[in-house]
């Protein structure tokens, strides 16, 4: 719609994109869904040609594989675009430095048209035979920050949930209470250390890093933390991976050597002149 | 001043919907406060998916925060989980900007939109920890403010705020920004210097300057002193063009209410509804001249992003030339060709469909049609002038173009009203049934139903309001009629949440103790059925020695003195008599925008004419049709000429 919009590749744009984008700070409380519609309301400004869904009530073609739970932080968001694509010259050599200068653009400007806390990191052209996100991610990196335990306390409870053979846990799945056991889908578990976040503040509070499956069923943080014991407060949560494993080796859905440098972040469109 | 968000934070993991209290909307402004600047916090007393796309406050916003010398932020009614979390942790309200608190700011401006919402003006009052009588408060506390519709009779809330002012804000808000600047400026002597000065103001009511004196348990005179005015004007833009907000519509970053652009096609309506509160107390009626809101229309959704536009009034179908407008809008190649515009107020005829068809070329689920009354005679009482002919040839058209919904809205309750009136719902339902069913094998029709609740500055201001018994007895009639008609739902709104809404309408001063006491009671968010509690109400009005049979269901005498009288929105009393007494009568009257002047008030007593861009009603139109309309070429307006300001 916007004249001012994104400029067209040389070669045509290709039959979809896949970005990657930060969630920070206070825009973090906002949902998933609230998440789309900022995506869908900066495409429409920002002049890519976005394909819609048929039917009786169409929708842009958007997918965001799997849902940050409200209130986590993220270093790795995506989703990926369908574009009313030519399959130009930039797809479907996807992660390609052709592709890579065609779409460099869209990093600023579709930052510039996000919200604040929300910075696209880099764009990828995606071919048409891509697999979803939600088909290709297998797990993903987590760190946390809990109040109510001592460092000390938190390494032993870590040790001895990796330990279990299982760790059974109650769950709703649709509206129905059910038992599951959290063991397989932990990965990677362990604590570490920094510096406090938030201001001074008497409660101890501990850091882990977690590398939690999102297949065949995805494990939340809450969940871990559940595991961990009931009488832990999950104080901030933030995704900092996202891994597609193939054959013994693990990759992020788009690499984090174009991942956002604080200095380099668009200016976002939040503010107006007064 | 600080920002509490490090002690607000931690409490959003815990509610619902956090994302109601970040901010953040594109659009939203962050000023420094500073010293020499006049700082506004404008609140709206329901949840943030309610308030956000509240329009009048968003004009203020702007016109405040684009005076170097203001800084305006907004406020929302936390949900009851963070209000007891933010009680429990010593947060008091804050803004949304910047998270400050709101006892920081100068100015606390509430939007009066509703009534069932005067627990929580008073409870973010609380909240805001100021006391909450404006009497107890002195110097060092922010000015509390309120305006919108509800301020035609705020005597419910007297006892909680400072000033009211009536009418449209665009104006006036600078007049009072400019009193209270100087006030501060003096070093903030005291209070009551203030709202003497307030009380200078056209359009501003301070009722500390108002003494209310009773007899025999009813409203006896309510008396100025101190060089108050006897009675408070509205105030009233007389050109919409020269107010073209918002310019920088508000888009959350959660969802709302309405969440798309809206683009204020004119103001004010004529066409006279007895029962209309909106209708009466915004005549005259003022369009924006169409090139302006072809162009508001296409900067909005070229800035927000939004795929659709309302186009937004009492009666939008009735805006000059709408056909035009709505065309050039969806056939701009700007916009892309998904963007829709939605018309919230389809006049009943089928030439209003065919531009809904135009429109809404996709997705046509439903359409929304209010004939308020059952039956024509009911109709005429409530002057609005639909005949059956009209409501048939419309749902015709809206189901032989392809919509499989169509909703009626109706009033039961009304003055007059007969079970036979009731049941002509059942019956304009039935038929309507039957006429999708030429087209479609499935269609639905559903019929809502609200209760009848009388509205100060209104003819029917002297009417009875039906008690809760009697308008469920109707309410249960109609049901009976509608059970076994396949495709007529019928959908009714709470008879006490009607009742409730009577008392806060047209209460009195005293009024202000029961809303207090229900306050005390933890009755907050009384608009959401699932907090709203009649017991409370109850007893309280017992508390306070009333009842919902005095002060609801009374019907008021010509020579009473109403809680309001003191108060004009322009109309005459006596031009509300007599539409009364024709009302009583089924005489109609006419839209007074295209026939001659039946005098009012509105123009005359203020010198203002109707601006309207055509000389004559919409063509093909049914809301007044079996009406001469034909002496359209004499009516006291101005035309719109010349290139609009924009």
């Amino acid at each position: 719609m916007s004249d001012a919009g994104a400029p067209r590749p040389a070669g045509g744009w290709p039959r979809g994109l896949r970005c990657r984008f930060t969630k920070h700070g206070k825009v973090r409380f906002t949902s998933q869904r609230d998440v789309a519609r900022m995506w869908e309301r900066a495409l429409r400004r920002s002049g890519l040609p976005v394909a819609w869904s048929e039917g009786f009530s169409p929708r842009p073609l958007l997918s965001f594989g799997l849902a940050l739970p409200t209130g986590c932080e993220s270093d790795a968001e995506y989703v990926d675009v369908r574009l009313e694509g030519e399959g130009g010259d930039v797809a479907p050599a996807q992660g390609t430095a052709v592709a890579e200068a065609a779409l460099a653009p869209l990093v600023q400007l579709l930052t510039s048209l996000l919200p604040d806390g929300v910075d696209v990191a880099a764009v990828v052209a995606l071919s048409g035979d891509t697999q979803s996100l939600q088909q290709q991610v297998t797990s993903c990196t987590w760190e946390l920050e809990v109040q109510g335990v001592t460092a000390r306390d938190l390494a032993t409870r870590v040790e001895h949930l990796l330990g279990a053979a299982s760790v059974p846990i109650r769950r709703e799945r649709k509206g129905k209470l059910v038992d599951d056991d959290l063991r397989p889908g932990i990965l990677a578990l362990a604590p570490f250390e920094r510096a406090p976040t938030g201001p001074p503040n008497q409660t101890v509070t501990g850091h882990l890093r977690a590398d939690l499956a999102t297949q065949p069923r995805g494990i939340r943080p809450m969940e871990l933390l559940e595991g961990l014991g009931t009488d832990l407060v999950l104080v901030r949560a933030c995704r900092t991976h996202q891994w597609i494993e193939h054959e013994g080796t693990r990759r992020e859905p788009v690499p984090d050597e174009a991942a956002v440098r604080p200095a380099a972040r668009a200016p976002h469109a939040t503010e107006r002149a007064t | 001043m600080e920002t509490l968000w490090p002690v607000i934070e931690p409490l959003l993991g815990r509610v619902a919907k956090p994302a109601r209290y970040i901010g953040g909307e594109q659009g939203a402004v962050g000023k420094a406060h500073a010293p020499g600047r006049v700082a506004w916090l404008l609140c709206y007393p329901d949840t943030y998916e309610i308030g956000l796309p509240n329009q009048g406050l968003q004009i203020l916003y702007e016109i405040l925060n684009e005076r170097p010398d203001a800084v305006a932020e907004r406020t929302y009614a936390p949900w009851v989980d963070m209000e007891a979390a933010m009680r429990a942790a010593g947060v008091p309200l804050f803004s949304l900007e910047q998270h400050l608190p709101a006892a920081a700011f100068d100015v606390l401006a509430f939007n009066l939109s509703a009534e069932l919402v005067y627990t929580n003006v008073v409870n973010l009052i609380d909240l805001a920890g100021l006391p909450v009588h404006a009497a107890d408060r002195g110097p060092g506390h922010p000015l509390v403010v309120a305006g919108g519709h509800c301020a035609f009779n705020p005597e419910p809330l007297a006892d909680f705020v400072d000033a009211f002012v009536l009418g449209d804000g665009e104006e006036v808000v600078g007049e009072v920004h400019d009193v209270v600047a100087r006030w501060l400026g003096d070093g903030r002597p005291d209070r009551r210097s203030l709202l003497a000065a307030l009380a200078d103001l056209e359009g501003v009511y301070v009722p500390a300057l108002y003494d209310v004196h009773y007899k025999g348990g009813r409203l006896a005179a309510v008396v100025p002193r101190d060089g108050a005015p006897s009675r408070v004007e509205k105030r009233t833009v007389s050109d919409l063009a020269a107010w073209p907000y918002p310019r920088h519509q508000l888009v959350p970053l959660t969802e709302v209410v309405h969440d798309r652009l809206n683009v204020e096609v004119f103001r004010g309506c004529t066409r006279g509804c007895r029962f209309c509160q909106a209708g009466m107390i915004t005549r005259p009626v003022r369009e924006r001249p169409a090139e302006q809101v072809r162009t508001m229309v296409r900067e909005g959704l070229e800035r927000t992003g939004y795929d659709e536009v309302a186009l937004t009034s009492l009666s939008t179908a009735d805006f000059s030339d709408i056909e035009g407008t709505v065309r050039d809008i969806i056939s701009d190649p700007r916009h892309g060709e998904r963007v829709s515009v939605s018309l919230p107020s389809l006049r009943v005829d089928a030439f209003t469909v065919g531009t809904a068809a135009e429109i809404q070329r996709v997705r046509r689920t439903g359409l929304t049609f209010a004939p308020e009354g059952g039956t024509w005679r009911m109709r005429r009482v409530i002057n609005k002038l639909i005949r059956e002919e009209d409501l048939y040839s419309a749902v015709d058209a809206a189901f032989s173009q392809g919509w499989r919904r169509v909703k009626l809205y109706f009033l039961i309750g009304l003055p007059t009203e007969t079970d036979e009136d009731v049941l002509g719902i059942a019956e304009l339902g039935r038929r309507c049934v039957e006429i999708g069913r030429r087209y479609q094998r499935s269609v639905t029709v559903t019929a809502s139903v609200g209760g009848f609740v009388p509205k100060p500055q209104t003819p029917f201001q002297w009417s009875g309001q039906l008690g809760v018994a009697e308008l469920r007895r109707r309410v249960n009639l109609l049901k009976d009629a509608c059970r076994g008609v396949r495709g007529l739902t019928l959908r009714w709104h709470d008879p006490e949440a009607s009742a409730v809404e009577g008392l806060a309408s047209r209460g009195d001063r005293r009024m202000g103790a029961v809303v207090e006491r229900v306050w005390r009671a933890g009755g907050t968010f009384q608009e959401w059925s699932e907090r709203f509690d009649l017991a409370l109400w109850e007893e309280a009005l017992a508390a306070e020695g009333l009842s919902i049979e005095g002060e609801v269901e009374r019907e008021r005498t010509e020579e009473e003195v109403l809680p309001w009288d003191h108060l004009s929105a322009g109309l005459h009393r006596d031009f509300l008599w007599s539409d009364w007494q024709d009302a009583l009568g089924a005489v109609g009257v006419e839209d007074c925008r295209w026939t001659p002047c039946y005098d009012c008030g509105a123009c005359t007593a203020y010198g203002l004419e109707h601006v309207v861009a055509s000389p004559r009603p919409p063509a093909g139109g049914s809301q007044g049709t079996g009406q001469d309309l034909g002496a359209g070429d004499r009516v006291p307006v101005r035309f719109l000429t010349g290139a609009p300001a924009t």
